[in-house]
């Protein structure tokens, strides 16, 4: 089966819908002439020209605003934020604006925006420039937020991004971007707001999103030949909606659930899932709900301090061993 | 005003309306038209009040902010526009709906929360919005509406069509980030807009030489290599030609441009501001010298459009209006608290289907 890398589907999504349909455009920093800062839009400047393919000034707020004045007229823009750490100086446009016109003005007038932007740490990047700040925007009523882990999860779901008349907010991971995998056919979508099990498993769940849950079906698979482990992995691959009911099916077969983010801790999405996860299948639970995420700092720059603060496969397997039903522990 | 402020002040061309009296008319205008500014100035000011009384009465929620005295800036603003053009406002905005079509019924009804409110009461005072006639919204954090208007204008040029966007704002709104950010954008894009300043002089309290390097707001523009214009806004056909002008250079050449329009605020900055900071005798002043209704009453009726009796008669249609809308707005229903209980999914996001594509 063909592979391909996660930014190579992404680009080659963008490129599908800008063929597809005159009235997708992108915009962001350096997408252009630059090709991106990490090369997604290569090769689209020369192909669809500056019309389609804009290079805007160094304005998070500005053009993302642009962007959503410009869906409320029924252009259908594509943002790339440069790195997630960079949308908070767009709070205003997408919080205040983008998610609230559609509601606000009593369904009158859709917001189909589509805003790409990386997250994650672990590149020596320090503090501000490599967060995980997508629970901020599946906070948000208004907002979608969708999060793929593999090639084929980021070309499906871009594409429903892009027909999707709503502002969604598509995070990327840094880590993920030279991840190969399997090639969907040229049509495949993936809805939004559905999770999907990747790894079946009989012991426990972990459930997982964006570049952990690649992480995570990596450590399943390893303790399952090394272990004899069972271990069932959930890729929620959308934050908003958030899909209950796959969560829930998987919990009430195994019984026991860890939630696995690179995040920090509090208010995150290991805790909104432990909260539904009890309020839904109390009964079905045989120990509390773990939550393996990073430590509570601004990210260190320092290589030890960095990978120390990090959570990652290490910390998983720790937390499995746990967790596990005690028939299984070595 | 200590005198050392007052002379800061002038020396950075802060604003105040002219005191010179306005000119007469000039030859050419149809009298037709200048009545029907006449009577849209009235309705705003009837409009108002009768805001005003409501809100007293509990009719009215939330915040509500008052076009009184900036009734010439509003119509000036509306009439120099087409009706395909795309208009933006702050939340200072009910005279603006109403001079660009929304219907004063419908616009009272939003105020007063009711399901046949131009934003079917999910927005009110604030928040008005009629796709239909391209009233693209009011909005109430301060510089918001900006870039989404500079978005608008990306979207007319981007297509090729014809349509310009009309970008109105208060003056506090010229110091955010917004406000710079969006207007570099429009430059470098060519994009056809008019940002329209309206400078009455305070933000909420905080007045403009107080909150501004520059106190000529209009000067502002020039960072960006844009054309721009001072206008006194209580003479309802300077700013209508004002705007005329920049809508014609958006429109044939996308050119943005700016102007601002020096207004005054008859009352506080919302309807329960009591209006402290402001000196007494200066609002009073103000008030009776540089009422725009008045003022353009005398000139009408200087060039023998009308007499005193006309004019009567054109504010007891405007006050009729003003009553209808508030029989429509008590007279209509709520929206339904069982239907939105049982579509909250619906009311928040948009169904994917082609057809509800805005325009």
């Amino acid at each position: 089966m063909a592979e391909i890398t996660y930014r190579q589907a992404l680009h080659d999504c963008l490129r599908e819908e800008l063929l597809r349909d005159e009235s997708v455009f992108l915009l962001g920093e350096e997408i252009g002439v630059f090709e991106g800062s990490y090369k997604i839009t290569a090769g689209l400047l020369k192909e669809f020209g500056p019309k389609r393919v804009v290079d805007t000034p160094i304005v998070e707020n500005g053009f993302v605003g642009m962007a959503t004045g410009a869906a409320m007229l029924g252009l259908r823009p594509i943002v790339e934020i440069m790195t997630i750490n960079f949308i908070v100086l767009a709070m205003d446009q997408i919080v205040n604006h983008a998610a609230k016109i559609y509601a606000m003005f009593g369904g009158q007038c859709p917001i189909p925006l589509v805003i790409r932007t990386p997250g994650g740490g672990g590149q020596q990047l320090a503090a501000t420039h490599s967060q995980n700040l997508e629970v901020w925007f599946a906070h948000v009523p208004g907002l979608k937020v969708v999060a793929p882990s593999t090639p084929a999860d980021a070309k499906g779901l871009l594409r429903t991004s892009v027909l999707d008349n709503n502002p969604v907010l598509f995070l990327e991971n840094l880590a993920l971007y030279n991840v190969k995998g399997v090639e969907p056919s040229s049509d495949y979508m993936v809805p939004i707001g559905q999770a999907k099990v990747i790894k079946e498993g009989t012991d426990l769940t972990v459930i997982s999103y964006s570049r952990m849950a690649a992480v995570a079906l990596d450590v399943a698979r390893r303790m399952e030949q090394e272990n004899n482990l069972s271990v069932e992995v959930v890729d929620l691959r959308s934050l908003r909606p958030l899909d209950h009911e796959t969560v829930i099916n998987s919990v009430k077969k195994t019984n026991r659930a860890i939630v696995f983010e690179e995040d920090w801790r509090s208010f995150g999405v290991g805790a909104e899932i432990a909260a539904f996860v009890q309020e839904e299948a109390f009964d079905d639970l045989d120990a509390p709900i773990k939550r393996v995420a990073s430590l509570e700092v601004p990210l260190p720059y320092s290589k030890p301090l960095e990978l120390a603060t990090l959570t990652g496969a290490k910390q998983l397997i720790e937390s499995i061993n746990e967790l596990a039903p005690r028939r299984r522990r070595r | 005003m200590d005198i050392k402020r007052k002379q800061q002040a002038d020396a950075q061309g802060a604003a105040s309306v002219s005191d010179q009296a306005q000119p007469s008319l000039p030859e050419g205008e149809e009298r037709d038209t200048l009545l029907n500014y006449y009577y849209q100035m009235v309705l705003i000011r009837s409009f108002e009040e009768k805001a005003q009384e409501m809100y007293n009465k509990a009719k009215i929620g939330g915040y509500c902010h008052l076009n009184l005295g900036e009734e010439a800036t509003v119509v000036g603003f509306c009439n120099g526009l087409e009706p395909g053009d795309y208009v933006y406002t702050n939340y200072r905005e009910h005279g603006y709906a109403i001079c660009r079509g929304i219907s004063p019924n419908a616009v009272m009804a939003e105020l007063f929360g009711k399901e046949t409110g131009c934003s079917h009461g999910r927005g009110g005072s604030m928040h008005l919005f009629d796709l239909e006639r391209h009233f693209m919204g009011g909005y109430a954090i301060v510089g918001g509406q900006i870039p989404l208007a500079t978005g608008a204008s990306f979207a007319i040029a981007y297509r090729g069509s014809s349509e310009v966007v009309a970008c109105q704002m208060g003056d506090g709104t010229t110091n955010t980030g917004a406000f710079h950010e969006s207007l570099n954008l429009a430059k470098i894009y060519q994009l056809p807009i008019i940002y329209f300043v309206v400078n009455n002089q305070y933000g909420m309290g905080l007045r403009v030489d107080q909150g501004s390097a520059v106190g000529e707001l209009y000067r502002k523009a020039c960072a960006y290599d844009m054309q721009s214009w001072r206008v006194d806004g209580t003479d309802v056909l300077a700013v209508r030609d004002a705007m005329s002008n920049a809508v014609k250079i958006a429109r044939e050449k996308h050119e943005p441009s700016l102007i601002e329009a020096v207004s005054f605020r008859f009352r506080g900055h919302s309807v329960v501001d009591p209006d402290r900071y402001r000196d007494r005798e200066e609002v009073q002043k103000e008030r009776s010298e540089h009422d725009p209704i008045t003022a353009f009453a005398e000139r009408l009726k200087a060039a023998g459009y009308l007499d005193e009796q006309g004019l009567l008669a054109i504010e007891e249609r405007a006050q009729q209006d003003v009553d209808a809308s508030v029989k429509f707005a008590d007279e209509s229903p709520f929206p339904s608290v069982e239907k939105f209980m049982h579509g909250l999914q619906e009311y928040v996001y948009a169904p994917d289907d082609a057809a509800v594509k805005g325009k």
